[in-house]
């Protein structure tokens, strides 16, 4: 290219911006793009069917399986119910994630940039419905040369239109994680949803149109954080999109019946690049801009068969085994390595931390907030008082009763604000809420040493058969 | 015809090579990419729109205000418009409930509270405190002493007519005569009933003293006092055999009281707040742990 370029422009002819060249990837066929077909089916049902999934959860809960209620400030998953002070689960989710995708990586190379990445899978859907519409590479470049046509306008906007519906598709599924599915769907039509749905709906179906329709391979060249550092987490036995130098060249045009002595097995056809989403040459080595997709693997094993070669010249390889086959020696393969083991043990292990974290949540807990403006009262026969304010999270979906008793509090005596005239009260607890109950501790003066005394609320849950201590602390003038 | 210069082209980029250089070094005149270019314009145009659009220009006497008539003032108006619209039938509700009414009603006892806790933090807390623990010579709400009683009733009343304000003929009044500044006493007098009334709370005390005091007391104090220092609601005489003192328990500052006292002023909030707003502060006062 740079051989073509002129020694000298003029001034004039600079241009104000610069052109990417357009990436017009062909059409393949092979097993590779058939199992792609087929994750892609499988990731784009789950999306856009998960919301639909019914969960009965009780006459207090809803009842879609996987919800994120905003407004009621929680998460629903199956049996799982994240509150807002759990979001450490969350949190541990996206590290187990963070763990899981380094695993991967070190394993497999960039499998999720090829197979799983929503930009992936999305422009991938992009690309068939531009392929169905405008035709296979030679016909898109052509079409993109031709001049303003009825026919140009009408191919053009039949694509434009179709990916502005699948990205209203997308947004519209994402917000279905947010909202009741079956409500919110015709809501969505008769205009009565929340401006905060439109508003999502259509930020949505704008960043899928530019994402998957405009940026594309930009994406994952230009701006994924991901493509920088996944090199932190390969090493000389990842698997990567490889091209045989060894065997490929030296490369040229080859005529049918000549011998292969003397060459490689690289006939030069541009298969490989034609099909490539990112539009790179993949017998330039591996680069960062390679998504590790394989479609070129299927693409030049389709070549190898028409020349009766094997397969493989471009293949999911190592380094080790390029370079064990420039020298003639055989292929090893070593999965188990300090980093995979190290990647998976921690894996493993975050996991189940947040499993346990999942599995062991009670479903009663308190906390209390003692009174600090003042930290006492001093009452006319000379008692102490300490104000609180108890906070009780019924975590079930069920209304619960709880009764409060003092732990260890030698001659303090308990009086609950709302209840005061009760004899042994029992707190009403409404499901999936936080009560708030006032509480008065009164201590006699005699009973006072001068220094803070620690002991604890007993919240005791007759029905369920749960009790725990919650931690407090009673407050005094110093002696 | 203008003369334009001419760019060489660096061979390995294919950008051109920009003429000047520092030390030999030349640059690269690589063009910016498209989206990036018209991101850039369509900020400026953006930009316009604004100027149009919003205030954006100070003039003589004012601004330019913009076709949209935006403006935050008239924005938090009306928002506090719609918080109030949104409290309506809540403090409706309020208006008509009674306090037992309001105590059996969560909802609206939380409203309540929330409300009079706000209204506490703006009127009340100067002199009572932002907990309302009181100071010396402002009574702490907490506790369980009241000067003139501690039910919705009485706190509404003492809310409304203040303590000794000047511009309510209904106000409570009780004031202690200056005992010992107008000669009624003398001071071997005032410091026995001192005396006395420190052992009425078990205070330490001359034993002797007290016993001198306990005539004087029964005397001159005991009338507004009552018997023994048990306090008289009626009139607002405070107790004195608790543990609770709003000017100091000792005896010198007791024996200051005596000899010439001080009285605190509480205005009268009628007029002051509206009817809604006294409602929710007593309520919120009784809720703090001394309402009877
Ligand atoms: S597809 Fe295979 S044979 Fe064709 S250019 Fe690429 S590597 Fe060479
Ligand atoms: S070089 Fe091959 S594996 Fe890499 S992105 Fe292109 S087609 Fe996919």
């Amino acid at each position: 290219m740079t051989s073509r370029t002129p020694a000298t422009i003029d001034e004039a002819d600079i241009p104000v911006w610069s052109h990417r060249p357009k990436v017009m990837p062909k059409k393949v066929k092979g097993p590779i793009r058939n199992l792609k077909w087929l994750v892609m089916a499988v990731l784009l049902g789950i999306y856009w069917g998960v919301p639909w999934l019914r969960f009965d959860r009780g006459p207090f809960a809803p009842d879609q399986a996987v919800l994120i209620d905003l407004p009621g400030r929680k998460a629903y998953f199956l049996w799982f119910e994240i509150w807002p002070q759990e979001i450490y689960i969350l949190a541990g989710l996206l590290i187990v994630a963070a763990i899981g995708l380094f695993f991967a990586t070190a394993m497999l190379g960039r499998v999720w940039c090829g197979y799983a990445c929503p930009q992936t899978v999305w422009t991938d859907l992009f690309m068939l419905v531009e392929r169905w519409i405008e035709g296979d590479r030679a016909q898109r470049m052509k079409l993109d040369r031709a001049p303003f046509s009825v026919s140009k306008l009408g191919k053009r906007a039949a694509k434009y239109l179709s990916w502005a519906l699948i990205g209203a598709m997308t947004g519209g599924a994402w917000i279905l994680y947010f909202n009741d599915a079956p409500t919110v769907v015709p809501a969505l039509f008769t205009g009565s949803a929340g401006f905060a749905v439109y508003a999502t709906v259509a930020f949505l179906t704008a960043s899928t149109y530019l994402m998957a329709g405009v940026a594309r391979e930009n994406v994952c060249t230009f701006m994924c954080p991901y493509a920088r550092f996944q090199s932190a987490m390969f090493d000389k036995d990842t698997l990567v999109v490889s091209y045989h130098p060894a065997r490929g060249e030296k490369r040229g045009k080859h005529k049918a019946g000549e011998s292969w002595d003397g060459r490689g097995h690289c006939i030069d056809c541009r298969q490989c690049v034609e099909v490539c989403p990112t539009g790179i040459d993949i017998r330039d080595g591996l680069q960062m801009s390679c998504i590790s997709c394989g479609l070129c693997v299927d693409a030049c094993n389709t070549i190898m068969d028409r020349l009766s070669l094997p397969h493989g010249l471009i293949a999911y390889d190592t380094e080790r085994n390029l370079e064990l086959a420039a020298a003639g020696k055989p292929r090893v393969w070593r999965f188990l390595r300090l980093r995979t083991i190290g990647y998976g043990l921690v894996f493993t292990l975050a996991f189940a931390g947040v499993l346990y974290a999942l599995i062991a949540r009670a479903p009663l807990e308190a906390s209390v907030l003692a009174d600090r403006n003042p930290l006492f009262v001093r009452l006319s026969n000379g008692d102490f008082r300490n104000g609180y304010t108890l906070k009780l999270l019924n975590k079930s979906n069920e209304p619960q009763q709880v009764a409060i008793t003092l732990d260890g509090l030698a001659g303090g005596e308990l009086s609950i604000l709302s209840h005061e005239n009760e004899a042994s009260p029992l707190i009403d607890l409404a499901p999936d809420t936080v009560a708030a109950v006032r509480v008065f501790v009164r201590l006699p003066a005699a009973a006072w040493g001068g220094a803070p005394l620690d002991y604890g609320f007993t919240i005791h849950d007759a029905a369920r058969g749960l009790t725990l201590t919650a931690p407090a602390r009673f407050e005094g003038p110093q002696k | 015809m203008t003369e334009h210069r001419k760019y060489e082209i660096d061979p390995v980029t294919g950008s051109p090579i920009h003429p000047h250089s520092w030390d030999g070094i030349g640059e690269l005149e690589t063009p910016p990419p498209r989206w990036w270019v018209l991101v850039y314009l369509v900020c400026i145009v953006f930009a316009l729109g604004w100027w149009v659009a919003y205030p954006a220009w100070p003039t003589i006497s004012g601004y330019t205000k913009g076709l949209l008539g935006f403006s935050t003032r008239a924005d938090v108006a009306e928002q506090i418009a719609a918080a109030k619209a949104a409290q309506a039938p809540l403090n409706d509700r309020l208006a008509k409930a009674d306090y037992t009414a309001i105590a059996a009603d969560p909802e609206l006892s939380a409203f309540a509270l929330a409300g009079g806790k706000a209204l506490f933090g703006e009127n009340c807390a100067q002199c009572h405190g932002s907990g309302a623990a009181g100071n010396v010579g402002y009574p702490n709400l907490l506790d369980d002493d009241w000067l003139w009683g501690g039910d919705f009733a009485t706190l509404q009343a003492t809310l409304e007519h203040g303590i000794r304000a000047t511009t309510d003929a209904d106000t409570r009044q009780s004031l202690m005569p200056a005992f010992g500044k107008d000669g009624m006493l003398t001071r071997a007098q005032v410091d026995d009933v001192a005396a006395y009334v420190l052992s009425l709370s078990g205070g330490a005390a001359d034993a002797a003293a007290a016993e001198r005091g306990t005539q004087v007391f029964a005397d001159n104090c005991a009338s507004c006092h009552g018997d023994k220092g048990v306090g008289l609601r009626d009139t607002g005489g405070p107790r004195l055999d608790d543990a609770i003192w709003l000017y100091h328990g000792d005896v010198k500052s007791v024996a200051a009281q005596i000899w010439n006292p001080r009285h605190g002023v509480m205005p009268a909030w009628a007029g002051r707040l509206d009817p809604l707003a006294i409602k929710k502060l007593v309520y919120y006062v009784h809720s703090l742990g001394g309402g009877e």
